[in-house]
């Protein structure tokens, strides 16, 4: 029988640190991930941390009103505000776990700028952060004792009497489902950028904690928040880091202007992401891109600052469009990257469902509200896997396993997945699905939104959902077959797309990444509000949430 | 522009589970990655055809696989690149792992050796406030050996590995260099002394298929000579290795060309009497196809040159 006090569902930044804490804490731990933990897609995290280090002559406030204002005024203020205060303190003990932080001329941890922030402390390790700060927890991880379920994917939650006690999962190797029973399950499973297309994100970001938790009855909040990165390449979607930014690069229009300076005087190409992406759609809008992009320009960097701290998208650009980035500029656009809302969660990441929790990308604290600022992420997965991790181990601790029918459990999940190999072949696909999914969510759903656009958006997922229902799945073995898998994540990803839809259907102003062009002003006496939306059998249900604010007043946003 | 991509397949639920070919025609452009063609065989034409992929810009490691003989990361690879133009290219599963299906293999043993390196921090002491201090260019230095991804490409080339599967391999080395190297670890000399032993550092035979096939820039062979440098200077020179590089040394700066006769004896010990007699057959047969080496060694002409190089060279001591 596989059981654990504790069980970790996604095996990157915010899984494993809530692993080690779990660990740390003394319960039996593991840790279950669709793929091996340093695949996890916290590796693309280029750019840095935020920490707001005391000895360095910064204030925690400082951090924080710079990430409530980023927000919109969306984010909970008592949130962020301990999120600052524990920056430091996280950031060191990465430090002290191994991560190979850059350093400065006295061999401490050195910082570099980044967006919507008024001086420099993200800190980081080349471009390379988040990989860097994910290996290491994998080499703790390699050291624990924690059990590693790798390679596995979770299919259901079991829920009895109100209260998850465990997961079902298929070791994707040989096909064959399994009950993990545990007393609390911690969802890390990150974002769901594969719900747009293109994205940025990797192709095993899908929402599946997100899902997961809606279909089990846990409000989601936020969700009509999805990020726009300014500096995507053009055609591939791949991202290029705010980092190059951070260290000068600028953004040019077809004349060569650096046209930040029309729409944020005073920060220029690092305002706010929501900012700058709203700008270059505008520019290219009105005809000033080049082939439907803008440029980054890093020429003026130099070679030596590009190889040592932008190598990956030196490498990047090589590598996907032949461009040397000392030479010449790369076109890019604003492409989907981040969901700031999901699993609404409490500061320890417990949600309104006992035994379930969530942390990182796919829960909402919420810290990011309406815009998250770069290298914001990464201290939120650290932050609150820590405390979900901690809160997780001491809620059940000393209690017993739930007595449940594991066998008819499991059977029934069998028979589920039996059910999806053995539809015959009616010309559609998986793949076609999703696309159509993407296609219509990045077309109605992106930058700009209006009321027509989002319902045409919300009936093309309802359409889907019929699609799905018996769409094929062409690989009919048991061994690796990772169409299984597709055709389980697609399912979750269209849960994932309507909560979206709804959500921001629902917002009828425009706020942080949500600008709607049939709404286009912040209206806070109508709208200073969490969206939260609730799986419920008649279908999505929308209620609201009040905005915690502790000190700082909403004002007009201004970059 | 119309390619053909043959794929080597593995089922193992056939009624023969035997290796076949798959050959498919896709469109690709000048942009077209290896990873982009099969995503587009596996989403459009075959369903049915499994492999590791995710981040799709060379940061996960996933993508592993053998393109035209090579392993690589099919998503960092340009299909123009390696069919200017056209024509077909062929993807098979990485070597040295047993496929499990397709161009999927088991990673299990490769993630076992990583494990075998102990890769975590051991620092000494109590645990500083702030940071550890470290000077920059330790960390910059590190960033080149930490940018390993673990996509098992070298692994999947090592020629040691394709004859010995108890060497640790290219990147479980690279990685224990990285605490080897690292400034607020404490382990260096217990690390070095494991390292030394069977299985480890002196196991290679620097053929560089790992510096060539990484697609991070890692080059684990420069990391893993490194280690040799590091365990002879840590006082660790009894081993076969350590010998050999010494003998070798010892040898060139004396006459300028090796001794190929005395290398052996020199490296193993003359009183080393059973590895003295394992040397018989292979003389033998040298003798027999003309190639053993002239009984008196000549030195090169001025020699003194090549030993002025040396003593240059030598680190004082």
């Amino acid at each position: 029988m596989l059981e654990h006090d504790v069980l970790v569902v996604g095996a990157g930044l915010a899984g494993m640190r809530a692993a080690l804490a779990a660990r740390e804490m003394g319960a039996n731990t593991g840790i279950i991930s669709k793929v091996y933990p340093v695949r996890s897609h916290s590796n693309a995290a280029q750019g840095g941390i935020n920490a707001a280090l005391v000895d360095r002559g910064d204030a925690w406030e400082e951090h924080a009103y710079d990430t409530v204002k980023g927000s919109d005024y969306l984010g909970d203020q008592d949130s962020i505000e301990l999120m600052c205060q524990v920056a430091g303190e996280e950031l060191i003990s990465l430090e002290h776990m191994g991560v190979i932080f850059n350093r400065d001329d006295e061999g401490r941890l050195g910082t570099r700028a980044f967006g919507g922030q008024r001086r420099a402390r993200t800190f980081f390790v080349a471009d390379i952060t988040g990989q860097a700060i994910l290996h290491v927890l994998y080499e703790q991880l390699l050291k624990s004792d924690i059990t590693s379920y790798e390679e596995w994917f979770v299919t259901s939650l079991v829920m009895q009497e109100g209260k998850c006690c465990g997961v079902l999962a298929m070791e994707i190797r040989t096909g064959r489902v399994y009950m993990i029973k545990a007393k609390s399950v911690i969802l890390c499973t990150g974002g769901l950028g594969r719900v747009f297309e293109p994205s940025t994100n990797a192709l095993i970001v899908t929402g599946d904690g997100i899902a997961l938790a809606y279909q089990a009855g846990v409000p989601l909040m936020d969700m009509e928040m999805v990020q726009y990165h300014p500096t995507t390449l053009k055609g591939s979607g791949v991202l290029i880091t705010e980092g190059a930014r951070g260290e000068g690069a600028y953004l040019l229009n077809k004349d060569g202007e650096r046209f930040m300076e029309r729409y944020a005087p005073n920060m220029m190409e690092l305002a706010s992401r929501d900012v700058v992406s709203r700008s270059e759609t505008i520019e290219i809008a009105e005809g000033n891109g080049v082939n439907g992009s803008v440029l980054l320009d890093c020429r003026h960097l130099g070679e030596k600052l590009i190889k040592e701290k932008l190598s990956q998208i030196y490498d990047i650009g090589l590598d996907l469009l032949g461009i040397d980035i000392t030479q010449e500029p790369i076109p890019v656009q604003p492409g989907m990257h981040y969901q700031m809302g999901g699993i609404k969660t409490d500061i320890d990441g417990l949600t309104s469902v006992p035994g379930i929790y969530a942390a990182g990308e796919c829960a909402c604290v919420s810290v990011h509200g309406g815009n998250r600022l770069g290298a914001n992420s990464l201290l939120d997965t650290v932050v609150f896997g820590h405390r979900a991790g901690n809160h997780a181990a001491e809620t059940y601790r000393g209690t017993e396993h739930e007595s449940l029918d594991v066998e008819g459990l499991v059977e029934q999940e069998e028979k589920r997945l039996a059910e999806m190999l053995s539809r015959g072949a009616n010309g559609d696909r998986v793949a076609k699905i999703r696309l159509d999914m993407g296609t219509a969510m990045n077309a109605h759903l992106g930058v700009y939104r209006d009321e027509n656009g989002m319902k045409e958006a919300l009936d093309t997922i309802q359409q889907l959902k019929g699609r799905y229902a018996t769409v094929p799945v062409e690989d009919k073995g048991r061994t690796f077959n990772t169409d299984l898998v597709f055709d389980l994540e697609l399912g979750l990803m269209l849960d994932c797309a309507e909560a979206i839809a709804v959500s921001a259907l629902e917002r009828k102003e425009s706020r942080g990444a949500h600008s709607r062009t049939d709404f286009p002003e912040r209206n806070d006496a109508d709208w200073l509000k969490h969206i939260l939306v609730t799986s419920t059998p008649a279908g999505p249900e929308i209620s609201y949430s009040p905005v915690v604010i502790t000190q700082w007043t909403p004002e007009e946003r201004k970059y | 522009m119309e390619l053909a991509v043959n794929v080597r397949r593995y089922d193992p639920e056939a009624k023969e589970p035997v290796p076949y070919w798959s050959e498919y025609k896709v469109e690709v452009d000048e942009y077209t990655t290896v990873l982009d063609t099969l995503i587009n065989i596996r989403e459009d034409i075959d369903g049915t055809l499994s492999l590791r992929c995710s981040c799709r810009s060379a940061i996960c490691g996933s993508c592993s696989m053998r393109v035209n003989g090579h392993a690589q990361l099919a998503c960092k690879t340009r299909v123009s690149e390696i069919a200017p133009d056209g024509g077909s290219v062929t993807i098979e599963p990485m070597g040295n792992m047993e496929v499990i299906k397709d161009l999927v293999v088991d990673m299990n043993p490769f993630w076992d050796k990583v494990k075998a390196v102990d890769p975590w921090l051991q620092p000494e002491g109590p645990e500083p406030e702030g940071e550890y201090l470290a000077p920059n260019e330790d960390m910059l230095h590190l960033a080149g050996v930490m940018g390993c991804i673990l996509c098992g490409a070298c692994v999947s080339d090592c020629t040691v590995l394709e004859v010995d599967a108890n060497f640790l391999g290219p990147a479980a080395l690279a990685k224990a260099y990285r605490f080897v190297a690292d400034p607020r670890d404490s382990q260096e000399k217990p690390r070095l002394d494991s390292l030394r032993q069977y299985s480890g550092i002196w196991d290679c035979t620097r053929c560089m298929e790992c510096v060539q096939v990484c697609p991070k820039g890692v080059a684990p062979m420069d990391r893993i000579m490194a280690m040799r440098d590091l365990a002879m200077n840590a006082g660790f020179d009894k081993e076969i290795g350590a010998r050999h590089t010494d003998a070798f040394v010892e040898l060139v700066s004396h006459s300028g060309r090796l001794d190929e006769l005395k290398l052996p004896v020199k490296t193993v010990g003359m009183f080393n009497i059973r590895a003295m007699q394992s040397f018989a057959p292979v003389g033998l047969r040298a003798l027999v196809r003309g190639k053993m080496p002239p009984i008196f060694h000549k030195m090169v002409p001025n020699v003194e040159n090549v030993r002025r190089i040396f003593r240059k060279l030598e680190p004082k001591k």
